[in-house]
């Protein structure tokens, strides 16, 4: 995935409750980041600094909360953690999942003033 | 500072060799969704570090969002996908890296479908319009969009790019996205579906290396099927990687050069255009 761009999302959330909250300054963001969303976390960290520079998030602080894969195992009939999407079930090695967590990618909350 | 819509420089997305136009007051008419703040140096809420607060003036509070990155694109793609589905236009996103053979692909099958349907063409790169030109060369309508460093295609500039299009009522709608295997899986266009056009001469494993681009496609085109002879490739072992990632993905095997199993894909296009015509 594209991490800069996704900054760039983040800055348009931000500046519309902005807008919406009235608040001016960002402190904090906490976003929800699934193991199975294709984000390379460094990279969004990376990306986070240099987009928000001169923003009303300049140097504001980026936490990243990680959610764990998780699928419906069709052989097993039980909800398994994944680290990847074609890992295979843990208990059975079967390949038969239904991704159910793990894809988010969304902006928590904030901390502003 | 980027434009925060297209996630690519400013001024740096071209369509059609014009700056991508920043005034969206003619995109309402259309149903585009607000226009959204470009960051053209001008800040828009005084919000930057020279207008920050006397410390201790303002109080510290959180603020609950609970909304998806992908928010804004999503928007767009839902106004694209709305306004095709209007004019019964079948819109496909062919994803590829780059080479994979997606206008050569597109070209022959413009010219065996010529007269069949009406057809046009959006194209995306971040240099030049020649693969736009390859397609106008059938005689088919296309539009090129040049992103300039952005590696993907967005939902706002697909927007743009059929505003200059308009499709005709009950075409098929091709949209080649720039070749690249990562980040065009996370942004909807408004298409009906992803084609994941892979060449042999590529490696079975793509499948499993870039699980994210297999994953979002319906259908999956092992392309230049005509130069298996001359490679070590395993083509069940590519299908059973590429289930793995998508248990539901469709498999086509053809060669866009010497035309073997286009047919096939033909088929496909015909049907989901019934699908499509029957609003499922
Ligand atoms: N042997 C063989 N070569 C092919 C086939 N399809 C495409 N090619 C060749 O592959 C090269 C790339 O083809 P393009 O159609 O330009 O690929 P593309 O995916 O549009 O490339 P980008 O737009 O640059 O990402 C060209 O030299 C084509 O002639 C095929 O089925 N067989
Ligand atoms: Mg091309
Ligand atoms: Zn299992
Ligand atoms: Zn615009
Ligand atoms: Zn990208």
């Amino acid at each position: 995935m594209h991490e800069m761009s996704l900054c760039e999302g983040v800055l348009q959330l931000l500046e519309v409750h902005a807008e919406k909250e009235g608040f001016r300054r960002v402190r904090v963001v906490r976003l929800e980041i699934g193991a199975l969303a294709g984000v390379e976390l460094e990279a969004m960290r990376f990306g986070f600094d240099v987009v928000m520079k001169g923003t009303l998030a300049d140097g504001a602080r980026l936490e990243i909360i990680e959610l764990p894969g998780r699928a419906w195992c069709l052989c097993c009939g039980e909800s398994v953690e994944i680290g990847q999407r074609f890992d295979p079930c843990p208990r059975c090695g079967g390949y038969q999942l239904q991704i159910t967590g793990g894809e988010e990618l969304r902006v928590k909350e904030l901390e502003v003033e | 500072m980027m434009c925060t819509v297209c996630g690519c420089g400013e001024g740096e997305t071209t369509i059609e060799g014009e700056a991508h136009s920043h005034d969206h007051h003619h995109e309402h008419a259309h149903g585009h969704p607000p226009p959204h703040h470009h960051h053209d140096g001008v800040h828009h809420y005084g919000l930057g570090p020279a207008h920050a607060h006397a410390p201790g003036l303002s109080q510290a509070r959180m603020v609950s969002i609970e909304q998806d990155i992908l928010a804004k694109n999503d928007e767009y793609a839902a106004a694209n996908r709305r306004r095709l589905a209007e004019r019964g236009v079948l819109a496909l996103n062919l994803v590829s890296s780059p080479g994979s053979g997606k206008t050569t692909l597109l070209t022959r099958t413009l010219t065996d479908l010529a007269g069949r349907w009406p057809m046009a063409v959006i194209e995306g790169d971040q240099q030049t319009s020649q693969d736009a030109e390859r397609i106008r060369a059938t005689g088919v309508r296309a539009v090129q969009i040049n992103t300039g460093k952005g590696c993907h295609l967005d939902a706002h500039m697909v927007g743009h790019a059929l505003e200059r299009l308009e499709p005709e009522a009950g075409s098929l709608l091709f949209i080649e996205n720039v070749g690249n295997l990562v980040c065009p899986a996370g942004f909807d266009l408004g298409e009906a579906h992803k084609v994941v056009i892979l060449s042999v001469t590529e490696g079975e494993d793509k499948p499993l290396k870039y699980p994210d681009m297999f994953h979002a496609a319906d259908l999956m085109i092992l392309n230049k099927t005509d130069l298996l002879p001359h490679l070590q490739f395993d083509v069940e072992q590519c299908i059973e990687y590429a289930r793995r990632v998508n248990p539901r993905i469709k498999v086509l095997r053809l060669s866009a050069t010497t035309g073997e199993g286009m047919e096939s894909w033909y088929e496909w296009l015909d049907a989901s255009r019934r699908l499509a015509a029957l609003g499922a």
